[in-house]
């Protein structure tokens, strides 16, 4: 973010984008598309398997699996897929530390990959992400679940289920907050702000 | 992280983000299809082993290959090392020739210190992969990556390390690193086989294995060496293996969860009994196979980032 | 030849100030605001020390055999810059000196080069392989004059070979300089046996092993009447030794020397596993250094000897196994004596003198060196800045090795003009031939 003014420190613009209860709403909204789109509980559909993208994209996977569980009965193996090792960045900042990449028992061969994270921007995460899953196995296809889509893509990358979208300016930020990992439920617009 | 030259070096946090790294390297690489991650593509890494060591100097090259970098070995036997070429030189040759990493193993202690002196200027790091009798830290890392996932959290924990500690580099860096993290080290050995001053080294001292065995959670057992006897370290291999072995009777002193490790290769009959070596309470396959993880986690860590 | 006058010196650092005349050799006056004559070469030292020229008992000039390391008339430009004016050379060259062939040829070299006197030390045994004895006599008789016998580098093991050297010596007013270190207890030993090198992996040298080699000796010198000299005492329990040693009947024969690394440097040295440190014996424990300063101080070790041990670049700058044992010490020693012993009071000037000049000439057997400061001596003189202080740097020591520990560190006092025989060899850090 460029700096607006030197000396003291200003503090950040924040905007609620979506309360703790939207953000529930919106999950639960995703999950209906999700069944509706892969048509979840039609007979002879092939498996699905849902891969959260730590931090936060973890958090949420399990989130939608657990309303995906509640509309439809079907329980949609899920998991999660780390990208720091297929980042494109790694040599621009000290090591950072792994997060986990756990899959379902069964793998991804011949599955519907759904990778679900909080905010798709550039689309080098989700990049990253396809190199990864080509590693590990062949899915039947992979789509993409985001909570929040703020716009500025830097590849060909798009999203299957949209929370919500948010055009934003490049000074701005989106901050997806997860109760797992920030101890509250929320998405909030950051704008300017210095120090 | 620049280099990775002795156990000593690591703090808690430090060593922990090894281990932790490793622990998801690992599980990453379970059941995939293509075992490589294209994160280190574009290093090179090279592999200096002036002592015959192919376990070790195999594993680094799977760590590194498995990282998608470059590996190269250079044995001191066919090169220009053979034809009296300076450490130094070959070292700023390899350098000069585009390695980010050399990985040195040497009979000298402190050969991996002096690499990383002259190397300072060319922005290449340095991993020791044993050098004399001073320290081995990748191997410390795997084994406590081992009793870690054998036993849980190390804190508290009690330890045996038995064996040859005045001539090994491996109970040099394991004392370093476990006590760094949080483990009472109990060194057992045979007067003669302790290096002076070991008591300050804030340890434990023995000189009976069977005393000790009832109360720890892990024995790491050192290799012996022949010559020793010529040396007049302790009378014959039946009397070292008598005081000194892991037998199978000193096998039922241990409590049940206890661990053995061995950082090989082994001489079976003398430092642990070949049925010991098979038992499933024997962690020493696992230490091989942690190891690859461990190495591919000391790579990410000095070359992954910026440089 | 010149007259010199040396202007406002305080010899041995006491009294006033007073002028010295040095004429054809020898101090022909001592006083005050002395005038110069026409042919009068005036040398203002005000402020300075005088003393007597120093005296090696311990160098390696490493010539024949290694003149790639250092020469005798590189060695000699050092020894003169460091203050001395006769050194005496260590017989393990290439070839050994273990015959009157190679000390005459080192005696006459150093007198060619004639910056300082260079007497040639002769090897105890053929080849120093301890075995058999070498031509004592021989060398004895040469035009070299061979006093000092010894095998450094490498010790007379054997207790009967030790023995019959020093009884053999007796006959040509000699005395056998022992390097003490029993082999078989330092195999592979790359540093002092202590916990220092234990943690860093380096294969320990016990003090018992010099320990015990200088106990024997002392035995076996004091029953046969012999003299002898210790070389490089590196540890406590050797001073302990030495006075037990001397207070004994035939144990005024007994002498012992002491290097400058080790009245300073300690094995705390090893971290970092820079070879500059490695040396034979090797750097000891903060106990030692203390015990061998009080030892210097009150005689139990006679003196100071350098050990000047040049070595090539591709000798040091390797890993520590690979590294050869030895330091550079002529043009060191003096400052690291004033730190080690003057800065904190153990030595006076007058002790200086002693231990760097009048002892190691008396140890020698140097009619001519080591002299009082005194009108009719020969004027072998070391002139010292007690104040200034100076940089270490190994690349600018005259020497064409460049091994010393002190790269880089900042010393007291300098040796500002060096007088052999009446004559200036060395003055203001430049060699004057």
């Amino acid at each position: 973010m460029a700096p607006r003014n030197r000396g003291a420190a200003e503090p950040a613009e924040e905007r609620e984008l979506l309360s703790a209860g939207d953000v529930a709403r919106t999950i639960a909204r995703m999950a209906h598309q999700v069944i509706e789109k892969i048509a979840l509980d039609a007979p002879g559909v092939p498996p699905v398997v849902l891969l959260g993208i730590p931090r936060r994209g973890a958090p949420l996977a399990r989130r939608l699996a657990d309303r995906i569980l509640e509309f439809s009965g079907v329980t949609v193996p899920t998991g999660t897929l780390d990208i720091t090792l297929y980042r494109d960045d790694l040599r621009r900042q000290p090591p950072r530390p792994l997060e986990s990449t756990r899959l379902p028992d069964g793998g991804i061969d011949d599955r519907v990959v759904v990778l679900v994270d909080d905010v798709l921007y550039s689309g080098r995460t989700i990049g990253a992400a396809l190199d990864a899953l080509h590693d590990h196995g062949r899915p039947r296809a992979v789509q993409l679940a985001v909570l929040v889509d703020r716009g500025h893509r830097e590849l060909p990358i798009r999203a299957d289920y949209v929370g919500k979208n948010v055009p934003t300016s490049r000074a701005e930020e989106v901050a997806v907050l997860v109760a797992e990992v920030d101890g509250v439920d929320g998405v909030v617009l950051r704008r300017g702000g210095t120090g | 992280m620049r280099h990775l030259l002795s156990a000593a070096d690591l703090d808690r946090d430090a060593a922990t983000a090894l281990l932790d790294t490793a622990d998801e390297l690992k599980a990453t690489l379970l059941g995939r299809e293509v075992r490589k991650l294209p994160t280190l593509r574009g290093r090179t890494v090279i592999t200096m082993f002036y002592e015959n060591s192919t376990r070790t100097r195999v594993s680094f090259e799977i760590a590194g290959k498995w990282m998608s970098a470059d590996v190269i070995n250079v044995s001191a036997g066919g090169s220009s090392v053979g034809k009296g070429e300076s450490l130094r030189d070959t070292a700023l040759t390899l350098a000069a020739a585009g390695a980010d990493c050399v990985i040195i193993r040497h009979p000298a202690s402190g050969a991996a210190d002096r690499l990383a002196g002259w190397l300072d200027s060319r922005g290449t790091s340095v991993v020791n992969a044993g050098d004399g009798t001073h320290e081995h830290p990748t191997q410390a890392l795997l084994d406590a990556a081992t009793l870690r996932e054998r036993l849980g959290t190390l804190d508290g924990r009690r330890i045996a390390i038995v064996g040859d500690v005045l001539h090994s580099r491996v109970a040099r860096s394991n004392v370093h690193l476990l006590r760094t993290l949080g483990v009472d080290v109990v060194l057992v050995a045979p007067p003669t086989l302790l290096p002076v001053g070991v008591r300050d080294w804030g340890v434990t001292v023995s000189h009976e294995l069977d005393a000790e065995l009832p109360a720890v959670d892990a024995v790491m057992l050192l290799r012996v060496q022949a010559e020793r006897m010529h040396g007049n370290f302790f009378p014959t291999a039946r009397e070292y293996s008598i005081g000194y072995g892991l037998s199978e009777p000193r096998l039922a002193l241990l409590p049940e969860h206890a661990v053995v490790l061995h950082p090989g290769p082994m001489l079976r009959g003398m430092e642990i009994a070949s049925t010991v070596a098979d038992s499933p309470r024997a962690a020493i396959t696992d230490q091989v196979h942690n190891g690859v993880h461990m190495r591919m986690s000391v790579l990410y860590h000095l070359l992954a980032g910026e440089s | 030849m010149t007259t010199l006058l040396v202007r406002g010196v305080r010899p041995y650092g006491v009294g006033d100030p007073v002028d010295l005349r040095i004429a054809d050799t020898v101090i022909t006056e001592i006083g005050p605001g002395l005038k110069a004559g026409s042919d009068t070469e005036v040398i203002e030292a005000a402020g300075q020390v005088a003393l007597p020229g120093f005296v090696d008992l311990h160098t390696h000039l490493r010539e024949p055999g290694r003149e790639d390391a250092e020469t005798i008339a590189t060695g000699s430009a050092a020894a003169a810059l460091g203050g001395y004016t006769a050194v005496f050379a260590m017989a393990n060259t290439d070839p050994v000196a273990d015959n009157p062939v190679v000390v005459e040829h080192v005696w006459r070299r150093g007198r060619e080069v004639g910056l300082v006197d260079v007497h040639p030390v002769g090897a105890v045994t053929v080849g120093l392989a301890g075995e058999r004895l070498a031509e004592l006599g021989a060398m004895a008789r040469s035009a070299a004059g061979v006093r000092v016998f010894s095998d450094d580098g490498k010790c007379v093991a054997d207790p009967l070979v030790m023995r019959r050297a020093l009884e053999y010596t007796t006959a040509l007013d000699g005395v056998v300089a022992q390097h003490a270190e029993e082999p078989k207890l330092t195999v592979g030993a790359q540093a002092h046996d202590g916990a220092r090198a234990a943690r860093l992996g380096l294969a320990g040298w016990p003090a018992a092993a010099e320990e015990a080699i200088v106990a024997r000796d002392c035995l076996l010198a004091a029953e046969v009447g012999a003299r002898l000299h210790i070389c490089h005492v590196s540890t406590a329990g050797t001073a302990d030794l030495l006075r037990w040693a001397k207070n004994r009947p035939g144990g005024d024969g007994i002498s012992a020397e002491v290097t400058p690394h080790h009245l300073l440097l300690t094995d705390e040295r090893l971290a970092g596993y820079d070879p500059a440190n490695k040396v034979n014996p090797p750097l000891r424990t903060e106990a030692d250094v203390a015990a061998l300063r009080v030892a210097l101080a009150d005689g139990a070790i006679d003196c100071v000897a350098t050990d000047h041990a040049p070595h090539a670049p591709q000798d040091k700058d390797c890993e520590w196994a690979a590294a050869r044992p030895g330091m550079l010490g002529l043009q060191t020693a003096l400052s690291v004596v004033v730190l080690a012993m003057v800065r904190t009071e153990l030595l006076d000037w007058r002790g200086v003198a002693r231990v760097l000049s009048e002892r190691p000439a008396d140890i020698g057997g140097l009619s001519d060196q080591g002299r009082p400061i005194a009108v009719g001596e020969p004027a072998n003189l070391a002139l010292v800045d007690p104040d200034a202080t100076w940089t270490v740097r190994g690349a600018d020591l005259a020497s064409i090795s460049a091994n010393t520990p002190y790269e880089g560190m900042v010393l007291p006092a300098t040796v500002v003009t060096t007088i052999s025989r009446g004559r200036i060899t060395a003055h203001d850090g430049r060699i004057r031939r």
